[in-house]
């Protein structure tokens, strides 16, 4: 099982691959480490034309403190966000839930910035995105313009990145004097989770929700009585509250809603 | 179209003409000559493709050969010199019974030999979830933990030859 056949063009810095993308617009697909674009360009679910390949762009590979955030480029692989000691020290939620993200093998490939530009509301790290409110950079022909979390996933699959743009970067407020928690419920070791969410709480509560809409979501209702002072019985029955969340061959719909404040029940027993 | 690329894999330079869509796995099949590494699922989810890249174990269905442009790959035929001895992670599987059918087995080897590079007396914990990312068919995880738990306490392995019995 091969991809079809498509162009391929090396981009060698962030502004060659914004340059490449308006010359192509939407044949083009940009390629970071491949672990969500190549499973669906094998599976015919995408086939772009032309693939512009950031890998090789360093300067996209990085995380750094910057005062009250750090700042994670879009290519820094899912490892290295692991084993940030700047991470773990100051974003716990962030180091501790890549590393829940598919396997060893994976995380050695697929980078935040693609997982992100993915739009997968299964999948892990937009939930600590939501969670923690975080802010990203996207670079596109007029320059960098930033997108708070809760804008930018918009559909399926769909982000805020535009056709020609490129997601450069993520800056993550500190979580400084809160806790925190990643609860992630799936039957094998590597699959999706079948719900999940990553929770902090202590300053500024979030409560990002993995599958359970058709995009990464928010528990709002949940988030506010939290704020408010709450238990944790009574915060947890509002996980799926004014959410969606999908049937398929993994849960039907009441299954995930239960298993959403199962798991925001045990995710704040932990905070 | 195709794209001139050149991997070094198991210390030795590849320069090829490839096609974009070209998988490292079937670059190293076909191109190299390589049929240890597997083509299992093809989905990225039973690790039988696992080779190291940089050191680093990826799954070589999910990545393109043009991506490991320039780049060092070692196979599991990458693992013993052709007269030498086995590496402690070959011996243990031997010494242990590691495989059964075989199919997963190359995935295995290269996946316990980054957990080996990275944490040189890992836990049976640490084993199991270093694994997540072999499936085995036939359900053999038992001895392959203790292969690598093997490997881990006889850092030296056995020195016997290829060939010769222990």
């Amino acid at each position: 099982m091969i991809p079809a056949k498509f162009d391929y063009k090396l981009a060698t810095s962030a502004e060659e691959a914004v340059s490449l993308l308006g010359e192509y617009g939407d044949e083009a697909k940009i390629l970071a480490g491949g672990h969500s674009l190549l499973p669906l360009m094998k599976l015919r679910l995408a086939n772009p034309e032309v693939i512009i390949d950031i890998g090789a762009i360093q300067d996209l590979s990085f995380i750094e403190e910057r005062g009250d955030h750090i700042s994670v480029g879009a290519l820094t692989r899912h490892r290295l966000v692991e084993q940030s000691d700047a991470l773990k020290e100051h974003l716990p939620l962030l180091a501790h839930t890549a590393g829940h993200v598919g396997d060893p093998q994976v995380r050695n490939r697929g980078t935040i910035g693609g997982s992100l530009c993915h739009g997968d509301p299964a999948s892990d790290l937009p939930a600590v995105v939501l969670a923690t409110r975080a802010t990203l950079v996207i670079s596109g022909p007029n320059g960098e313009r930033k997108v708070e979390a809760d804008d930018f996933f918009t559909e399926f699959w769909e982000t805020a990145v535009a056709e020609d743009e490129l997601l450069t970067e993520i800056q993550f407020p500190k979580q400084t004097g809160q806790q925190w928690s990643f609860q992630k419920f799936n039957r094998r070791a590597q699959d999706w989770a079948i719900v999940g969410c990553a929770v902090q709480h202590g300053g500024t509560p979030g409560i990002g929700m993995i599958n359970m809409g058709t995009t990464p979501v928010r528990a709002a209702a949940a988030e506010a009585a939290l704020k408010s002072g709450a238990t944790n019985e009574e915060v947890a029955v509002l996980a799926d509250d004014g959410l969606s969340p999908p049937s398929d061959i993994h849960g039907e719909q009441d299954y995930r809603r239960h298993l959403s404040q199962v798991l925001l029940g045990r995710a704040l027993a932990n905070t | 179209m195709t794209f001139p690329i050149t991997i070094t894999v198991n210390g030795k330079s590849h320069e090829m003409e490839v096609d974009p869509r070209t998988l490292l796995v079937h670059f190293l099949r076909e191109e190299c000559q390589l049929t240890g590494t597997h083509v299992g699922c093809d989905t990225s989810n039973c690790g039988a493709c696992t080779v190291l890249l940089n050191g680093e174990a990826v799954k070589s269905c999910t990545v393109l050969a043009v991506q490991a442009n320039d780049q060092e790959v070692q196979t599991v035929e990458g693992l013993a010199s052709p007269d030498g001895p086995y590496t402690p992670i070959q011996e243990g599987f031997r010494q242990e019974h590691g495989l059964q059918c075989g199919y997963c087995t190359s995935g295995m080897l290269m996946a316990g030999t980054a957990l080996l590079k990275e944490i040189e007396s890992p836990t049976e914990e640490e084993i199991r979830e270093h694994l997540e990312g072999n499936l085995c068919r036939c359900t053999g995880y038992e001895m392959i933990v203790r292969s690598i738990q093997w490997a881990a306490e006889h850092p030296d392995g056995i020195p016997v030859k290829i060939g010769e019995e222990s």
